[in-house]
This record gives structure tokens, sequence and C-alpha cells, in this order.
């Protein structure tokens, strides 16, 4: 079993075997094969968005995804969130001394694909070594550019009392996911991580572009602590409707063993969306129309308020939901 | 959450009992899981004017403060320190274990004992002590890792036992003066020790009871249960939860906790020390104790933060918001007790669901 080395991180022979044996061969952008220090784009038309996120999730590989994936999805997914159109990913690999070539071969392949198949080049990279014990196994950083799509006005001054809250699938999966093979939790499940890029999705919806408000992808703190920055920036409240929210029974259930509340969950695939009210069971519908929207639902709307979330039960009591105080679920993504 | 059947179930048992209250009545909810759930199904406000109180049935939130102490000294001890989440950010007299780890101590958290126990396998030369704190639901768990431990000889492997036995909790409340009407008996707990094993509630002490589960047809259910029982003036101990609790309890676990703990006094935040109310570790476990073999502070330790009133709430004299501290000096990020910070703690529990008073507009 190879492994890397600390001098595949040292710039000579080893370095540029790692580069062109393995990057190179899965990415094949133009401007990679260069080997220059930055690569050369073509001008875009319009505004650039330009946005950075590292992953860190323990373990890299999960149900459903593995660190590679999720580093394409999670930037591609932030892009889309400010309001782009995304196009070029620049990725930088910090690998721990004696990981499994063939693991960062799988990961590099992972997120080569990923990239592919949501139009998004890489364009650009770089890689370095830390001795055993400073990282666990690797780390990816992903830079993505994207063009600003001038359809899309988003922002929380622009959401108004009335509009509605859409989420575009079941809350809580990538969670549920990456917590089920954590050292330390013994229990097994079904669940696989929610981890894509959600380019199609979004732009399977362009003809209601005009009608959507904001949009924000709930990943670390899940749907509750999401909603709250929200309520809190554009100081009005959000009643969600216990029975819309979409959950499933594994999560569910996973969840009530753990302890945890599904709305506070990590979610790498899912989008909220905040829409004119007029327009939001057509957009619902729309997003249904997308493989990755199938389960979108209407999940509350805003009202005049002080900035407050709050959860209306089935049996019709109201409840707040509050910014989530510090759960011990680090690296999860 | 509910299926149609059982949300239409629901609704008619909140019916029901709406209708049925005679003006208001005290009923505590003893189990600190059925206080958090009472608040997120967002059942108070409906059940108003009937006032429903929180009991010592949260084993963080019960735990003395010299225990705090003494699990937070094994963390700076250089030991491994394995221990469910919730007690992390629970302050001691001067610090917590999320401190401790800050500054460097190695703090784990586990899901399961016997996760505390592949800890111990995988780190032979260093001790790895689990912070036991429950009752009859998580001990025989803690019985289990402490027998495959000796089993397996896991010699680094310690118990450090904060846990405590339901029923001498339950005398200490009822006998002291309280205005209860009645009682909602743990589900979880009673699945272990058994319905008949807590007929001395009513018997003894007149109190009208029922064992309730954790959804919201179950509590529902209970709690109309119960007000039935009060309006009858015919006080009982009923199952309302017999899908998973029997009258004699789970046997096989009962002999687990005999076979591994003998019964002592314990120390309780809200009720000071109950005799024959802990759990300790039987000689034949005894290289397995933390309690026996690491040198731990002595002394008394102030039951509680100046002005915090976590005991009256775990006796149920007083609600969360009725205590000067809560949402302001005290805190979830900064909690002055343990009823605000864990999970099953009756004042994070008001904190997250019912702090914002007023009900939003339908």
């Amino acid at each position: 079993m190879k492994r890397v080395l600390l001098a595949h991180g040292d710039g000579g022979l080893y370095a540029a075997a790692l580069i062109k044996d393995l990057f190179l061969r899965h990415f094949r952008h133009a401007e990679l094969g260069r080997l220059s220090d930055a690569a050369l784009l073509s001008p875009v038309d319009g505004r650039l968005a330009v946005t950075t996120d590292s992953f860190v999730v323990q373990p890299p590989f999960f149900p459903g995804g593995d660190i590679g994936k999720l580093s394409v999805c999670g930037t591609v997914n932030d892009l889309l969130a400010g309001g782009a159109q995304p196009l070029y990913l620049a990725v930088s690999f910090i690998l721990e001394e004696g990981l499994l070539l063939d693991e960062l071969e799988a990961v590099v392949v992972s997120l080569a694909d990923t990239a592919r198949s949501c139009g998004v080049e890489v364009v650009a990279g770089d890689t370095k070594v830390v001795p055993r014990g400073q990282a666990d196994k690797l780390y990816i950083t992903t830079t993505g550019i994207g063009r600003a799509d001038e359809r899309l006005l988003l922002g929380a001054e622009h959401v108004r009392p009335g509009d509605a809250v859409i989420l575009s699938g079941t809350a809580g999966d990538h969670g549920i996911a990456v917590l089920s093979c954590r050292t330390g939790v013994s229990f097994q499940t079904q669940v696989v991580s929610d981890c894509a890029p959600l380019n199609g999705l979004i732009y399977a919806i362009s003809p209601y572009f005009s009608s959507l408000r904001w949009l924000r992808d709930p990943t670390r703190g899940g749907v509750g602590a999401t909603l709250n920055e929200l309520a809190e920036r554009a100081v009005l409240d959000i009643v969600l409707e216990e029975k819309s929210l979409p959950v499933r029974p594994e999560v569910r259930a996973a969840a009530e063993l753990l302890g945890l509340d599904p709305l506070y969950l990590p979610n790498e695939g899912k989008m909220i969306l905040v829409a004119k009210q007029e327009a939001a069971a057509e957009v619902c519908l729309a997003l249904r129309e997308h493989p990755l929207g199938r389960e979108a639902e209407i999940i509350g709307h805003l009202e005049r308020g002080t900035g407050s979330v709050w959860l209306r039960t089935v049996l019709g009591g109201t409840r707040g939901v509050e910014m989530p105080a510090g759960l011990p679920l680090p690296r999860i993504c | 959450m509910l299926s149609g059947i059982e949300l239409a179930q629901a609704q008619q048992l909140l019916a029901s009992i709406q209708k049925k209250l005679p003006g208001q009545l005290a009923i505590m909810e003893v189990c600190g899981t059925h206080t958090t759930a009472i608040s997120k199904y967002g059942l108070r406000p409906l059940l108003e004017p009937l006032r429903l109180l929180s009991g010592p049935g949260c084993p963080v939130c019960v735990t003395a403060a010299g225990d705090l102490d003494r699990m937070i000294a094994l963390a700076g001890a250089g030991c491994i320190v394995a221990t469910f989440g919730d007690l992390l950010r629970v302050p001691g007299s001067k610090t917590s274990l999320e401190q401790e780890q800050a500054d460097g101590a190695d703090v784990r958290i586990v899901y399961s004992p016997l996760d505390a126990l592949k800890i111990a396998a995988n780190n032979r030369q260093r001790p790895v002590v689990f912070l036991g704190v429950g009752f009859e639901t998580t001990a025989p768990a803690m019985a289990l890792a402490v027998k495959q431990a000796k089993e397996r000889g896991l010699t680094n492997f310690y118990l450090y036992s904060c846990l405590k036995t339901v029923v001498p909790a339950l005398h200490a409340l009822l006998a002291a003066p309280h205005g209860l009407d009645g009682l909602l008996l743990p589900g979880h707990v009673s699945s272990v020790i058994g319905r008949q094993a807590q007929d001395f509630v009513a018997s003894l002490y007149g109190m009208p009871a029922a064992v309730v589960g954790f959804g919201e047809r179950d509590i529902l259910l209970g709690i109309a249960a119960v007000v039935r029982m009060i309006e009858e003036g015919k006080p009982g101990v009923i199952n309302a939860y017999p899908r998973v609790v029997r009258e004699e309890g789970n046997l096989l676990a009962q002999k687990l906790l005999a076979e591994t703990f003998n019964i002592a006094a314990a120390e309780w935040r809200g009720f000071g020390v109950i005799p024959a109310s802990g759990y300790v570790l039987k000689p034949e476990f005894a290289g397995h104790d933390a309690a026996l073999l690491f040198d731990l502070p002595h002394g008394a330790v102030p039951q509680e933060q100046e002005a915090c009133r976590c005991g009256d709430v775990l006796r149920g004299a007083i609600i969360p918001t009725e205590c000067a501290l809560f949402a302001g000096r005290c805190l979830p990020l900064t909690p002055l007790g343990p009823c605000m910070v864990s999970s099953e703690g009756a004042c994070a529990a008001y904190y997250r669901y019912d702090r914002k008073k007023g009900v939003a507009p339908a």
C-alpha cells in the first residue's frame, strides 16, 4: 500500500510525480496542464462572485459521499446562495503523512467527478504535506468563482412579511449520515448524506428567479440556525409549521436516539428559499420537478416581529426555535 | 411525529383534558425527558391553567456540586475522561469539563459507556474514566461496561459512579411538604423497575400517578389519566405506557444492576443526602472504581452558586421562569446551574421553547 510521504510536499521529484500521476490525470483543465503559478481565465460577462470554504469532515468517507465531493458541493452551493452561477474552483489539499495514496485518489476522483457533473471547472490547485499527527488524513479548501446572476436580487434586506420559506428537501440527512460512522457512536442507520451540488436544481427554477428574495444552504447549525440568522438580520419573525417540515423517519429516529433535533442537523444538498407569497406554491412545484427537489415543502412564512423563529407544533402549540448553543458535533463538514 | 390517527387521538385527549380541568392543578413531570418533550411539543400553553412542574428526574441536574468538582478534577489529573455530552458545560464550583478541555484535558464525548470501553482498549497505557451519571435507564449499560472491562482485563477502565435510583427520591419528594396534585412517572426508568415498584406513590402518599411515554399522545394520555383520578378522588398508579413498561419491569436489567452495584446514600442537588439512593460498585469491581483509586478533592462544596434556584426547580417548588437568574445572568452558554445546560434540564427546555411569551398569530 503506497502512502503519502513528507517528500510528496517538498516541491521536488515526488511532488512532481504526485501532480502528474494523480492530480493531472483527473483534473483536465488546460490551465492546470500549463503548470504555471496562476490560472488565466477569460473575462466573464457581469460581476464576479468569490467564496471559499475549508473541509475537515471526520471521517473523510461517509455514507453518500466523501470529503472530495463535499468540498465541491459546499462551495458550489455557497455561490448559488450568493446569487451566482458557479464557474470555476481552486482546490487546496493538506495531506497527512501516511495517508494511503489510494484513499487520496478516491477523494480526487470523487471531487473531479462531482465538479464535472455540475459543470464547474477545477482551474487551480495546491498540495501540502504535514507530519503524521498534525492533520487527520486530509483537509481540503475550495475557492469558488462564479458569475453574479443579475436576475437574482437576494438578501435579508429584500425579505418581506408574508414571504414563504421553502426547504428543497428533507432536513438533517448529512448530519445523521456522518454521525452514524463517527467513532463513539454505536448505531447503524441506512441514512446517506444528501451531499449534492444544487446548481441543476436552482437553475431548473430560473423562470422564478424574480420571485426569490433570499437563498441559503443550511449547513452547520441546520435549518434552525440558518433561519435564526435571517430573522435577526431582517428583524422579522419566522413561523415554521412542524407538520410541513420534511424529515426522513430514519433521521427522526436516529436524532431522537442521540438527543438531537433535526432542525439543527447540518445538510449539504439542501437550499432554503424565501419566495414572494404569491409565487411560493409554483416555486415549490417547480422544485419538485427536479430529482434533488422532490421533497420540497413550504415550511413556513415571515411575519412582522422582532427577529425570532417559532414552530407551530402539530397539536397547535407554538414554541420558540432558538439559535443552537454549542452542540457537540464538531467537524461535520 | 404523529400519524393522522394519532394526531386525531391526541387532539381529542387535549380537548377532553381542557374541558375537565377543575381550576389550577399542579402535576409534576418527574422525568427531565418529559419536561423537554412537553416544552418541545408546545403543550404548556395549550394545557393552561394546569401547572406542569419539573422534578428530580434529570440526572445531570441532580448531580451534586461536589461530585461535579470531583469529575472535573479527574479530567485535570491526566485521565482520559469519557462522558455523555451533557456534562461538558455543567459548571462545577470553579470550572467545567469544557474549560478543562480547552486547557488541554483529554475529554471525549461518547454516546455509550461501551464506546468508552473501546477507548480504554485503544489506550492501554492511560487511565480512562467514564463519568457515570444517570438513573436505572443508563445504569445497566454502565454495569455491562464494568463487567466487560473486568472480563477483558481492561485494568485501565474506571467508572466514576454518580448513578442514582429514582424511588428514594420520590419518597423524599412526597414525604416533605409539597403542593402537588399528581405525578407523571418516568417511562424509561419504569421500563427497568416496573410499574408495581411505584405503587407506594398512591398507597402511601395518596398521590395519583401515571407511568408515561414520550410522544405527544403518550403524554396527553398520562395527564388525562391523572386528571381523571384527581377528579374522582381515587389515587392509583396507572400504566399509561404499557407497550414498553411491564408490571415487574426488566428483570434482566435488575439482575445486572444487583450483580454490579451496592446501594448507598447519595447526595442530590436540591434534596441533600438521600439514604439508599445511589449505586456504588461492589467490592469485586473495586479495581474499576474511580472513586476509590484516584485522589479526589473532599470536603463540603456549596450546593449551588449564590441565587441559583436549580434545587427549587428540581423539587417542583418553582418553574424555571420564576428564578431571578433565568435568561438574564444564567444562559445556555454561561449557565450558573445545571438545569440550564443539561439537554434534559428544565431551565434549558423553558429557555429554548417556552421563554417567549405570547403565541404567534395563526
